[in-house]
């Protein structure tokens, strides 16, 4: 199979679920039942969403500044998680104490970190990032530790007997033993990070993100503009897990993990 | 059940000469789930001389993978002690090697990065692994698969890249628990007739777990049959048929035969045991 094929047979599911949500939206829509400048229809939400999208203000310019806050947040994340998540399996007390302060944060809703957060650092890029902080490093430790108790005892023990001892061991079988796993749970932190993302530039405006364009057009009873931005969020968050899924399955398949599904 | 308390008699500083590997009155114990202990081996003596190949035979749940994994410091007896040139054994180390049921290939490595993981675990210079870990492949016969990723690989080509990576490392004492029994019957003997061709180059002391009574009498200098669980050391059996050896040894043939006999009593022990709990240990 080539490429390009390939790549399509992984897309078309996704475009053919989203093409059935586009009709029904569009059949509610044409039944009249809502108000039409509430509910625009799917024609006039792409126009506001292809006319409002370039130039200063404009919803790809909103989309950067989000995807780079996004990027910067979870870069952070991933170095801070990812090293909880390395002591949490290494030790059972830094699990049992840290491990279950991680769990704990997970439940909070990070969002309503944020009024702590602007009483603390003010409307600030700061205090979204500390939302986004919050909401992602559990995920990325948690997904750590987890992939890493995954890690197949056989291989540990293949490990020990070839003199791999403390800290060559994590490096050398540990830690690349629970890489499949770990990118697995990636896939799920970024999207922790990209809800806590999303909220906490909904709250703190002056933010100027995609969060904030949505806030404003709300205001300016804008429902297309509010939709079209919603669009936007939902393809940037298709694609990031398009390309994380890409990733996943080329660590997977090296290995042989990958299971040819019967069909 | 009481604790036989482990022997005195047993002196560290005095090896006895021409011993490689030893256990002196190894026990082991492993405490149940749900509170109760199920003693898995007892009052285990045994000796293996440097380059000797032995084989550890027995029923199923005798403790011969238990025994194994002391010797190679994966667990530690409750019972005794075991050493390796008169020294206790503190862990697992390269110095003894272990082939283990499954291959335990790392599967995000290639063949050779396998081989070349551990000679780097053993501090072998960077410019030197590449030529050792060929030549180890060489002897497996899996040059020509170097490349490949472990899944790429049949049940048996794993198999012997494991023996590649557990060889490289030119350990004292090779353990293996069991290596073949998850082969079929041709790729089982083909193996077989590899390992004895490499390990009559190399001579490492040999402690090998199976319950295929062909494999080890094909394969050991010494057999030795464990007995019913909670195992200990039933009888030896010397094989003093010269090497290389033929699947069709008459001489084979009749040893294999005796220590059948003497294991089926041994199985049906285990299975009256089991129909009937009341029954008296051995």
């Amino acid at each position: 199979m080539s490429r390009a094929k390939a790549i399509l047979t992984n897309l078309w599911p996704r475009f053919a679920a989203l093409a059935g949500v586009v009709l029904v939206w569009w059949l509610v829509h044409a039944t009249g039942f809502f108000d039409r400048t509430i509910l625009p229809s799917p024609a006039k939400v792409w126009s506001a969403l292809t006319d409002n999208f370039f130039g200063e203000g404009g919803i790809g310019r909103a989309a950067q500044k989000s995807l780079f806050r996004l990027g910067v947040g979870l870069a952070i994340a991933i170095v801070i998680g990812t090293s909880i998540g390395i002591s949490m399996a290494a030790s059972e007390k830094i699990r049992r104490s840290v491990g279950s302060l991680m769990t704990g944060l997970q439940a909070l809703p990070s969002i309503s970190w944020l009024p702590l957060a602007i009483l603390w650092v003010g409307y600030t890029e700061r205090a979204i990032l500390f939302v986004v902080l919050i909401a992602a490093i559990p995920a990325v430790a948690l997904a750590t530790s987890g992939s890493i108790s995954l890690v197949p005892p056989l291989l540990v023990r293949a490990g020990r007997t070839l003199g791999a001892r403390r800290w060559r061991l994590y490096r050398d079988v540990v830690i690349p033993a629970a890489v499949p796993g770990y990118v697995a749970g990636l896939q799920q932190s970024w999207a922790f990070a990209w809800r806590a993302l999303m909220a906490g530039e909904l709250i703190a405006t002056g933010a100027r993100g995609l969060g904030h364009l949505q806030d404003m057009a709300r205001e300016n009873f804008n429902a297309p503009v509010v939709m079209a931005v919603m669009v936007m969020i939902l393809l940037i968050g298709m694609t990031v897990d398009i390309l994380l899924g890409l990733v996943d399955r080329r660590i997977r398949a090296r290995r042989g993990l990958l299971v040819e599904r019967a069909s | 059940m009481n604790a036989v308390p482990a022997p005195t008699l047993v002196t560290v500083d005095d090896p006895k000469s021409g011993t490689k590997l030893s256990a002196r009155g190894v026990g082991k114990t492993f405490r149940g789930a749900r509170g109760g202990e199920v003693r898995a081996l007892w009052d285990v003596t045994l000796d293996v001389a440097p380059g000797e190949f032995v084989c550890l035979i027995g029923p199923s749940g005798c403790g011969k993978s238990t025994l194994l994994n002391i010797f190679a410091g994966l667990e530690s007896p409750t019972e005794g002690e075991v050493m390796l040139d008169g020294r206790p054994i503190p862990g697992p180390g390269p110095d003894r090697a272990v082939l283990f049921q499954e291959p335990a290939l790392f599967p995000w490595l290639s063949v050779s990065g396998n081989v070349e993981l551990a000679l780097k675990l053993i501090g072998v210079p960077k410019d030197e692994r590449r030529d050792r870990t060929m030549h180890w492949l060489r002897k497996v016969h899996l040059a020509q698969f170097a490349s490949s990723q472990p899944h790429e690989l049949s049940g048996g080509m794993r198999q012997r890249a494991a023996l590649a990576r557990a060889l490289a490392c030119q350990p004292d004492v090779l353990l293996a628990d069991e290596p073949f029994a998850a082969l079929d019957a041709q790729t089982r003997e083909i193996l077989q007739a590899e390992l004895q061709e490499v390990w009559s180059e190399t001579r490492n002391t040999f402690v090998f777990v199976t319950h295929n009574v062909r494999e080890a009498v094909f394969l050991a200098d010494r057999v030795v049959l464990m007995s019913a669980p909670p195992g200990t050391l039933l009888a030896e059996h010397h094989i003093d048929v010269p090497r290389p050896r033929e699947f069709e040894d008459v001489l084979l043939s009749k040893v294999v035969v005796d220590i059948h006999e003497h294991l089926l009593r041994e199985v049906e022990k285990v299975v009256a045991r089991e129909s009937d709990p009341d029954q008296p240990l051995a």
